[in-house]
Order: structure tokens, then C-alpha cells, then sequence
């Protein structure tokens, strides 16, 4: 286990700075007086111990002025912290008018992002930088909250009215998501990723449906259209009914249904994409629509490519964007652990995955990708 | 405060272990019943606290709501309650001046009156469960009877509608089992309250109070004025 | 020197005696033999020892579901419990630990023993009452349990709407209604304090005489009584919301679930003063004693726990500042908790205060008192991050709010707890501990729970939110939590260490007399174990409290001293020996 001892949050927008200077003068009103009582104590402790030779001469048991200053003092630095705390509330509570507005929804046990021209996004939330962005949030069930630790933001996320905050990011990166009120079951997996990027990358992102416009590589291409042609409602981890599993199939030798063996390289993929019902593997019908006509070369060049790294056992999709991985540990393993899919996938990862975040909950995935990723993940 | 040397007991009931003195004992329990009280307020409190929320919120539902309620028997009862609790002082006095047949008397009379509230209340109750009033998957089955309120407001309205006129019912059937041990004991002649008039007194505290929350329920539930 | 049992036949001789011979005489404990005596007692004695069981058993409860939390929490992906499993047992801890043993504990097992002896009565003014009040609370802690062994609870100990009445699939109804039974186990109490401490003061112990042991139980009746019904018909609305459809919370028909905060938080805040307050009470008892001086600003210290009474009604909303509660109603709660601040930061320098010219003694209660000093400096301070509305927009809900309620619950509350109970064991069983043993163990619990919590803060501070099974998203977050873990075990030997040495005591301690530690107080001038009726007669109270003068206890120490040094080396004589054989002859 790497000894990481990370001892602030990032700084992230622009309220962290304001919130780590009331933080930090708290942090040494704390040690101070700590130190006062402590050393009071000990100080008195020591000279005054039982038997020892200090003058006890004409004790004091009340003394006003005494009172009074060790009572007016304290209150005087409350209320100074009082003030301080409660503008910079009423700073982060209110937005400023130009504020971009995005959706918030909290569900059990994920949150369903929207972005005003119609991108959405899951456990994800994209942002500029610089520009003051406000969420309007609603809960469809219980009470959630949204919590971005590296903004200093969190806010209660309640069914039945609407709960905004507001945050102006100053770096770029990734920073986690929570959710930080109890909401049942996987509460403490109902999080992800704010992806804060330069206002021109964000706007590019978001003109573009919620894609970056960085060359996505054939592997992430083919992903994409993987997904959003549902080649995965039939195509899962496992063999079932509706179609066998492509997991891992590259360069094997598969069984067709008039017995023969065949190797299942870069043409065989592509002939069974588009002209299935030539060659049907063993135990299948001709379920599986053909898709000649219906895709270019390109397509089936990306969707090969993607066979290709399907269900190999590390975080298998090649991107061509930096990754701000978090140094990651695995923790002590039981094989008879009844987790959650995701806390396995998380333990599976090895020794060095480029990031915690189990799989299903990765990347830039267009909305079409949710449902079919969900069931791909056995939730 | 100092014990008194000769007490023969005979203008006073029992003097307990803990207590020094009968003046200290008398003082305590009525001291104690009058703390149990604040508690009740606090408990009873709460649900004011939540019903005016939700009325300020809801008004006019709330106000075509109510009109379900039926006010003369509401009113019929605020002085069946008006009257126990005036015999039930007059009985905590005749006890004072142990006079049994008349504390027997009034504390009958007190729990009779009981009785009736809490008959007229079922005869309530049950008008609403029959038009599906009451809180649940079939709440507005019989729509007439919501008035043309909010269905969900409604719902509110007498969620807390029976929650708390069922908890001051409540504390009238404890009134009347704790009443009627009380009868029993002047019944039987028990010294403990031919001789001591706190436990009479501490019975007679509790049923005033219990009809002090009626007071404030009747019109808050009953009289509705209409919303502008 | 501590070892030996300074023992005056009154308070302030000094003069070392043998063990006190063999009491035949008869005491609470021998009185009335069998169980049924015991189970249908009245005597505030007996109730309290009742009590201390029982408290006894739910805490280790508690602390078993701390356990499997701590444990789970050394891998960012579980260990060996399933999330269903784990929620459940966090929230197992939080209601057991809050409303089975930290509400209950120090006022039903020291405020029932003591508060009648403190102020010169015979026992409570109604004893049936507080028989009552402990087979309510067991009959509540019953039901609690039965809501674990049926599948537990889950929704945390504060069972937010509309989570906790319409979507937990958990035993909810049956748990809410043991926590409502132990509510009305908690009112019966306090009715009692209120009215004994009014009504059956002894002659002459008028309010200012009173230890401020009953002050700080007085107090505490009060917020008992005025806070507890509130969350009483809160639960009682949740139970009726589950069970008979009943809206009142439910957004769905127009219901408001942040309403269930407002209720909630109206009690529960009042109740981290029903948590402290008595602590306070013992730990002003400790240094009075340990120090042998009065306390420093007797005044300010029983109006500063009014204050802190008062006031801790009108700053609930603070547990709410993101909650969608408007920002105006957010301000007042910050101010006015700041201002609550101020009465305890008052009794902790006056504390420190007491501790100047005086004559100290690290007995281990004294050890707890002093931890208790230092841990709940930290954790009200870290209150005011919380207190701050800026900061505990980032600080709510995480690892930091956990750190600072285990600071002022634990390295608080259950400090002076266990203070208490080594101060008062003496007088309550008539036995003595090891005293080696025990100093130890105040020191085992100090740095285990200092390495135990305050790896918290920061992980809280870096963003853990709590209540999380897995933190696989930030595994960052590991080391502070196996530090934690480390720290809990250390602190688990320090709560089971007393069962052991505290049982042997009661089979082979040596019996204490009547004021081992030579303290002032009523209850240390009659007998240990105390007879069934308390006073052969009530006293009649002259003097004030903490009657202690640091000078004539400073030439008493030195006397002692130096009748100690005189035993071990007979036949030597200094001059300090001198004086000691001219007190020894003296007699007094």
C-alpha cells in the first residue's frame, strides 16, 4: 500500500480559497486554545501537584474581571467567526445572474445530470472553467446530496422542491462526487466524477453532444457505436439466449453451427457484423439482424477494434486524453465477498489501473450507453 | 421544612418514606403532576406546531376540508368537556373537605361526560371512515365529501385531523380508567384518599388539562375561518 | 502513594488508617436479599445499579457494531459485510450508543445514586416512578433489540424522511417504537431530578450549597422534559406514516420531509446537552476533589449550565444549513451557537482555574477528568467549524462531523463516565479497585481514542462523507481509516479493561471505608455501601461546598508524607517526622 498522506482536498473553484482561509484560522483558533488549556493544565498540574512546595497561599475562587475577559474574549472571536462564516454562506448561497444553469437529478442510487441543450450525462458532471455554473437539483425519491468536496460545495437534494448551488471552477481536472446524505443501499457508491475543462474544450464538448472533440481512438469509437447500435442487449458478458458472448473472442476458435471450427479473426468479425446468417455459431438461429447496408467500412473497422480489447480483464479502453488517476490501493480480498458489482470490478483492477473508478461508471458515454452499461455490469 | 414532632395522621393520609413532612409530600406530587404537564405540552405542542405549518400552507384546502367536520357536534362535546372539568373541580374540593358522597358524585358525573365525548367522537369517526376519509390508498374514494379540496392536502388535513383528536382520545380513556380507579378507591373508603385530597387533586389536574387541549382543538379543527 | 487509602474518620484528617475491618453492618446491597427485592425496589440505590447494568450491556453492544465498522472500513471496498449488512450496523450503533446508553447512562446510574444523597434525602421523591422508568427503558432497549435480531434498522440513528417512512425496508417501526418507550423512561427521570431537587433539599442546603453534580442533573431534567415529547410524537408520526399510511411527511401528497429535521433536530440537539451536561456535573465533582479546592467560579459554572440549557433550544437548525431551510433562519442558528459556545468555554477555564494553588492528586478518577479536559476542548472547538455556516458547507455530513461528536460523546460523555464510575465505585459496591490497573487504563483510552478520532478529522475534512460502506471512489481515504481502526482497538481494551478489574474488585477487593479519597461531600460521610435509607437522620447543612483549604491540605499531604517515610524507614526521624508523630498522637 503507498503511503499517501493527503492532508487537503484539491482547490478547485473559486469558494475553496475563501473556505480554507476561515478553515485554516479556525484550524489555529483551535490549536491555539487547545494549547492555552493544555499547557494551563499541565503547567498546574505539575507545580501545584500534591506535596509540592508552591506557594497556596490566598487561594482565589471567583474572581469577576477574570470571568468576564475569559467569557467576552471567546465571544468576541465567535462572533467574528460567526460573521465571517455566515458572508461567506450567503456568498456560495447566492449565484451570480449570468450563471449557467444544469439538472441535477438524484435517484437511488445514481445522479442523472442535464445539461440546458439537451446532453446528459450519469455520475458525471462536466464543467467550464471560470464560469459560474448553477445546479438546480431534485430528488425522485429520498433525500440526497451532492457533495464536491474539491469545490467546497454540498447541498441537500430533496423530493419535491427544487435545491440549487452554485460553484465557479478554477482547474481543470477530475474531482470526486458523492453523495453525502444516507439514501439506502449503495449510498456510498451513488458518486463519480466533475470534470472540469477549459470554457473552449467544455464548449466544444457540449456543441458536440457530450463528446470531446479529441480524436477518440478506434477502440473508443467502435465502444460508442457498440453501444448505441445495442449490439450489447444480445452481446454480454456471458453466453445467453439471444446471443453468444464476445468477450475475449478475438483470434479464438469458435464453433460454428454446421461444426465446424473457425478462427475468429478480423474477417470473420467482419462477416459476422454484417452478413450473420452465413455463418451462425453453434446454437444459434439467425436472431441477429444483419447489418450490411446499414454500416460503413469505417464503422465495422471501429467496432473490430473494439472486439478486439472486449472483456480483457484491466481497464480495457485505450483513451487518448490524460487521465488524473488518484494513487489507488487494493485493499485485503476475500473470494467469498458478497460485494457489489462494482466494489469487484474495483478489487480486479490489480495493481495499477489508471484510475479507481470501476468500469461501469467510466468515461464520456452518450445517454444511449446507460442502460445497456447497467446491464453489461450485471445491476 | 423540619419534621413536626406530634402528627397523628388525622387530617392527613400517609406520609411516605422519602418525605420528611406531609406539607413536603402534598408539594411534591403536585409539583411532579404540573412537570408530567409540561411534557404533555411539549408532546401535544409538536403536533400544533405541524398542523399550523401545513394549514398556513394549504388554507383554502385545508378551510374546504373542514367543512366535512360536523361543527354542533363538535361544539357538543367542547361542553360535555366544559362541564366535566367543572365537576371534577368540584369534586378535587369536596375531597378537600371529605365529603364522599359528593367527591362519588362528580367524579361519576365526570366520567359519564367522558363517555358521551368519546361516543359522539366514534359517531364521528365512523361517518369518516365511511365517506374514506381517513389516511390510506382508498383516502377521496367518495369525492363529494372532499369539498372539491386537494385530494393530497386533504389527505394532510386529516392524517392530522385523526392524529391528533386520536391521541386526545387517548388521553381520555387513560382519564377514564385512571377516574375510575379513583371512584373505587372513594368507593371502598381507602384511606389513601379519604385522608389525602392529592390524589384526587392530581386526577382533577390531568382532566383539565386533557380538556384544555379540546379547547384548543375544537376551534383550530372546527372553526376555520374562510381564507381571503 | 496513592496505593494506600488516605482515610479520615472525617474529611480533612490525613491520617493514614488500616483498611477498614469487615462491615457487618447492614447497606443497600444486603439489606433485602433475592431477586424479587431487586426487581421491585424502590429504594434510587438499587435502581441505579439496575441501571448500570444495563447500560452496561447495551454499550457493549454498541461498541461491537463499532467494531465491524472500523474493521470494514480498513479496505475501500468492504471486508467482509454486504452494504445492506453495514448500514444496518452503523445505524445499530448510532441508536444504541444515543439513546440507549448516552442519554441514559450517567444520569439514571450517578444522578439516581447520587443526587438524593447530594442533597441530604432519603431517595427521589417518587421512587415508584423511577422503578417504572427502568422497566421502560428496558422494555424499550427490548424492542430495540428485537428490531436487530428481525433483520436491524438502517436509515441512521436520525432516520431522515422520507427515507425512514417510506422507502426502508427495515424494521423501523419496531425500533422507533422502543426508542419511544425509552423517551418516556428518560421524562420519568427527569421528572424526578426536578421535583427532588426542588422539594427535599435537606435543611440548610440551599441552591448554592448544592454540588454542581446536582445543578448539572437539574439542568438536564429540564431539557429532558421539554425536549424529549417533541421527538417522542416526531418518531411516534414516522411509526404511524409506516404502519397506517398516515402523511405528514411524504412530498408526494404535499407533506414536507425537511419538517422532519426541524422536529427531529429539535430534541436531539437539546440532547448532546442531556449527553454533557451531567458529564460536566461529574467532572466538577473530580477536580474539586483531586484538587482539593473549591471549584473556581461555583457562580458561573451553575449559571452557565442554565445557560447552556436555554440556549441549546434555539440552535437545532444548525444541524440544517443545507438542508433547503432559508438561509435567514440559518444565520440566527449559527449566531445563537456560537453564543452556547461561550458558557462552555466559561467551565472549562474555570476548571483550569481550580487547578491553580490547589493540591493535586492523579488518582485515576483525576486521570478521566483531566483527559476529559483536553478532549473536549477539541471537540467543541471543532463544534465552531461545524457552527460556521461557510465551513460546514463542506464539513457537514463527512468524517469531520463524526470526529467531532465522538470528541465531545466519547473523549466527553463517556470520559467522565468512567471517571465516575472509579470515583463512586468505592462508595457504591464498598470495594476498592486497583488503583495501578486503572491509571493505566485512563491512559489506554486517552491516546487510543486520540488515534482513533483524530484521523477522522481529516479524512473528513479531505471529503469522506460519512455513513459510507465502500469509498472505492476516493481510495485516498485508506490510510486514515486503518489508523483509525488501530486506534479503536487500542480504545476497545480501554472500555473492557474496567469490566475485568472492576468485577474482581466486587469478589476480592479490599473494602472501602467511608471516604477513601477523602473528599467532601455528603455522600462520602456515610458508609460504603450506603444503608437502604441513606441518613440515620437528615443533616443539617452548615457548611459550603468543596469545604477544602489548599494550605491546611498542603501540611496534611506533607504530614502524611512523612508518616509514610517514617514507616518505611523505622527508627529514622527528621524533622518532618516530627510534626507527623505530633499529628499521629494528636489524633485528628
Amino acid at each position: 500500500m503507498p503511503f499517501n498522506f493527503p492532508l487537503q482536498p484539491p482547490r478547485a473553484s473559486s469558494f475553496a480559497d475563501q473556505h480554507d482561509a476561515l478553515f485554516y484560522t479556525l484550524c489555529i483558533l483551535t490549536l491555539l486554545f487547545t494549547t492555552i488549556v493544555g499547557f494551563g493544565v499541565i503547567f498546574f498540574t505539575i507545580k501545584y501537584r500534591k506535596g509540592s512546595p508552591a506557594d497556596r497561599s490566598r487561594p482565589i475562587y471567583e474572581d469577576l474581571r477574570l470571568e468576564l475577559s475569559w467569557t467576552i474574549i471567546p465571544l468576541i472571536l465567535g462572533l467574528f467567526i460567526f460573521y465571517w462564516g455566515a458572508s461567506l454562506f450567503v456568498t456560495m448561497r447566492v449565484p451570480p445572474k449570468d450563471a449557467q444553469e444544469i439538472y441535477v437529478i438524484g435517484k437511488q442510487w445514481m445522479w442523472h445530470v442535464q445539461h440546458p441543450n439537451g446532453v446528459r450525462e450519469n455520475n458525471t458532471l462536466h464543467v467550464p472553467v471560470g464560469k459560474p455554473v448553477k445546479l438546480i437539483m431534485i430528488s425522485q425519491d429520498v433525500i440526497h446530496a451532492f457533495y464536491i468536496p474539491a469545490f467546497r460545495v454540498q447541498m441537500h437534494v430533496v423530493p419535491g422542491r427544487y435545491t440549487t448551488l452554485w460553484f465557479n471552477a478554477t482547474q481543470p481536472g477530475k474531482y470526486h462526487l458523492f453523495c453525502s446524505m444516507y439514501c439506502g443501499t449503495q449510498h456510498s457508491e451513488m458518486g463519480g466524477t466533475v470534470v472540469a475543462m477549459p470554457a473552449k474544450e467544455y464548449a466544444e464538448w457540449i456543441a458536440n453532444g457530450g463528446q470531446s472533440t479529441t480524436p477518440m481512438t478506434m477502440e473508443q469509437s467502435g465502444q460508442k457505436l457498440f453501444t448505441s447500435l445495442a449490439c450489447n442487449n444480445c452481446h454480454g458478458a456471458k453466453d445467453t439466449v439471444k446471443g453468444p458472448s464476445l468477450y475475449s473472442i478475438y483470434n479464438t476458435r469458435r464453433r460454428m453451427s454446421n461444426g465446424e471450427l473457425v478462427l475468429a479473426d478480423d474477417a470473420y468479425l467482419r462477416e459476422s457484423i454484417l452478413r450473420p446468417h452465413n455463418q451462425l455459431s453453434a446454437g444459434y438461429g439467425q436472431e441477429m439482424p444483419e447489418y450490411q447496408g446499414q454500416l460503413t467500412e469505417e464503422d465495422v473497422i471501429k467496432l473490430v477494434a473494439y472486439m478486439k480489447v472486449l472483456g480483457l480483464p484491466t481497464a480495457a479502453v485505450p483513451t487518448s486524453g490524460t487521465d488524473r488517476g488518484s494513487a489507488v490501493t487494493t485493499g485485503a480480498r476475500n473470494s467469498m465477498t458478497p460485494l457489489s458489482s462494482n466494489a469487484i470490478q474495483f478489487q480486479q483492477q490489480g495493481e495499477n489501473p489508471t484510475d479507481a473508478t470501476p468500469t461501469s461508471r467510466k468515461g464520456n458515454l452518450s445517454v444511449n450507453a446507460i442502460a445497456a452499461q447497467q446491464e453489461a455490469a450485471g445491476q | 421544612m423540619a419534621a413536626i414532632a406530634h402528627d397523628t395522621h388525622e387530617d392527613h393520609g400517609a406520609l411516605h418514606h422519602q418525605f420528611e413532612n406531609i406539607e413536603q409530600q402534598n408539594d411534591s406530587y403536585i409539583v411532579g403532576m404540573w412537570t408530567f404537564l409540561v411534557t404533555e405540552v411539549m408532546f401535544f405542542g409538536a403536533l400544533f406546531l405541524i398542523y399550523t405549518l401545513y394549514r398556513s400552507m394549504y388554507q383554502m384546502d385545508w378551510y374546504l376540508a373542514h367543512e366535512e367536520l360536523d361543527v354542533k357536534l363538535g361544539a357538543f362535546n367542547t361542553i360535555v368537556l366544559l362541564i366535566s372539568s367543572f365537576t371534577v373541580a368540584v369534586a378535587v374540593r369536596s375531597a378537600q373537605r371529605k365529603e364522599r358522597g359528593l367527591v362519588l358524585a362528580n367524579i361519576g358525573i365526570t366520567i359519564a361526560c367522558a363517555f358521551i365525548f368519546l361516543i359522539v367522537k366514534a359517531f364521528e369517526y365512523s361517518a369518516k371512515f365511511e365517506h374514506h376519509l381517513y389516511p390510506g390508498p382508498t383516502f377521496g374514494a367518495v369525492p363529494e365529501h372532499l369539498n372539491g379540496a386537494n385530494a393530497n392536502y386533504a389527505q394532510l388535513f386529516y392524517g392530522l385531523y385523526f392524529g391528533m383528536t386520536g391521541l386526545h382520545a387517548l388521553h381520555i380513556i387513560v382519564g377514564i380508567i385512571v377516574l375510575s380507579a379513583l371512584f373505587n378507591l372513594w368507593w371502598r373508603k381507602c384511606d389513601s384518599v379519604m385522608k389525602d385530597y392529592i390524589p384526587t387533586e392530581l386526577v382533577g389536574l390531568y382532566w383539565h388539562f386533557v380538556d384544555l387541549v379540546w379547547i384548543f382543538l375544537f376551534p383550530l379543527m372546527y372553526l376555520m375561518p374562510k381564507p381571503h | 502513594m496513592s496505593a494506600i487509602p488516605v482515610d479520615p474518620t472525617s474529611a480533612g484528617n490525613g491520617v493514614i488508617s488500616q483498611p477498614a475491618p469487615a462491615a457487618s453492618e447492614t447497606n443497600y446491597i444486603n439489606e433485602f436479599g433475592g431477586l424479587k427485592s431487586w426487581l421491585l425496589t424502590g429504594d434510587h440505590k438499587r435502581i441505579a445499579i439496575l441501571y448500570l447494568i444495563s447500560v452496561t450491556f447495551f454499550f457493549f453492544l454498541g461498541s461491537v457494531a463499532a467494531a465491524m465498522i472500523r474493521w470494514e472500513l480498513t479496505a475501500p471496498a468492504g471486508v467482509v459485510l454486504e452494504s445492506d449488512t453495514y448500514n444496518k450496523v452503523f445505524s445499530s450503533h448510532g441508536v444504541i450508543m444515543v439513546f440507549t446508553f448516552l442519554v441514559v447512562a450517567i444520569p439514571s446510574v450517578f444522578g439516581n445514586f447520587f443526587l438524593p444523597i447530594m442533597i441530604g434525602a432519603r431517595d427521589m421523591a417518587f421512587p415508584r416512578l423511577n422503578l417504572l422508568s427502568w422497566y421502560l427503558y428496558m422494555a424499550g432497549g427490548i424492542l430495540i433489540l428485537a428490531g436487530m435480531i428481525n433483520g436491524g434498522v438502517d436509515g441512521g440513528w436520525t432516520f431522515y424522511t422520507p427515507y425512514s417512512s417510506m422507502y426502508s425496508n427495515s424494521n423501523v417501526t419496531l425500533v422507533l417504537t422502543g426508542v419511544f418507550i425509552i423517551g418516556f423512561s428518560s421524562i420519568t427521570t427527569g421528572i424526578n431530578f426536578i421535583v427532588t431537587t426542588h422539594k427535599m433539599r435537606a435543611p440548610g442546603m440551599t441552591w448554592f450549597r448544592l454540588p454542581l453534580f446536582v445543578w448539572a442533573h437539574y439542568a438536564t431534567a429540564v431539557v429532558i422534559i421539554l425536549g424529549t415529547p417533541v421527538v417522542a410524537i416526531t418518531l411516534l408520526l414516522v411509526v404511524f406514516e409506516r404502519a397506517f399510511k398516515l402523511p405528514i411527511f411524504n412530498p408526494e401528497l404535499g407533506g414536507d420531509p425537511v419538517l422532519f429535521q426541524h422536529l427531529f433536530w429539535f430534541y436531539s440537539h437539546p440532547a448532546v446537552y442531556i449527553m454533557i451536561l451531567p458529564a460536566f456535573g461529574i467532572i466538577s465533582e473530580l477536580i474539586a476533589n483531586f484538587a482539593r479546592k473549591r471549584v473556581f467560579g461555583y457562580h458561573f459554572i451553575a449559571f452557565s449550565t442554565l445557560a447552556i440549557a436555554g440556549l441549546g433550544f434555539l440552535v437545532w437548525g444548525h444541524h440544517m444549513f443545507i438542508s433547503s431551510q432559508s438561509m435567514y433562519q440559518g444565520i440566527v442558528f449559527s449566531l445563537i451557537s456560537f453564543l452556547v459556545a461561550v458558557p462552555s468555554a466559561i467551565k472549562v477555564f474555570n476548571w483550569t482555574a481550580t487547578l491553580y494553588k490547589a493540591n493535586i492528586r492523579l488518582q485515576s478518577p483525576m486521570l478521566y477528568a483531566l483527559g476529559f479536559i483536553g478532549l473536549f476542548t477539541v471537540g467543541g472547538l471543532t463544534g465552531l467549524f461545524l457552527g460556521s455556516m461557510g465551513t460546514d458547507v463542506h464539513l457537514t455530513a463527512t468524517y469531520f462531523v463524526v470526529a467531532h461528536f465522538h470528541y465531545v460523546m466519547v473523549g466527553g460523555t463517556m470520559t467522565a463516565f468512567l471517571g465516575g464510575l472509579h470515583y463512586w465505585w468505592p462508595k457504591m459496591t464498598g470495594r476498592l479497585y486497583a488503583e495501578g490497573l486503572a491509571k493505566a487504563n485512563a491512559i489506554i483510552v486517552f491516546l487510543g481514542f486520540n488515534l482513533t478520532f483524530f484521523p477522522q478529522f481529516i479524512v473528513g475534512w479531505l471529503g469522506m462523507p460519512r455513513r459510507y460502506h465502500y469509498y472505492y471512489l476516493a481510495p485516498e481515504y485508506q490510510v486514515y481509516n486503518i489508523m483509525s481502526t488501530l486506534g479503536s482497538g487500542f480504545l476497545g481494551i480501554g472500555f473492557l479493561l474496567p469490566a475485568f478489574y472492576l468485577s474482581k474488585s466486587l469478589m476480592n477487593g479490599r473494602k472501602a471505608s467511608a471516604n477513601p479519597w477523602g473528599a467532601h461531600g455528603l455522600e462520602w460521610e456515610i458508609p460504603s455501601p450506603p444503608p437502604s435509607t441513606n441518613f440515620l437522620q437528615i443533616p443539617i447543612v452548615l457548611d459550603e461546598v468543596y469545604d477544602f483549604d489548599p494550605v491546611t491540605e498542603y501540611e496534611q499531604d506533607r504530614a502524611q508524607q512523612a508518616i509514610e517515610h517514617a514507616h518505611e524507614h523505622p527508627g529514622m526521624m527528621d524533622s518532618h517526622d516530627e510534626t507527623a508523630s505530633k499529628l499521629e498522637e494528636g489524633g485528628h
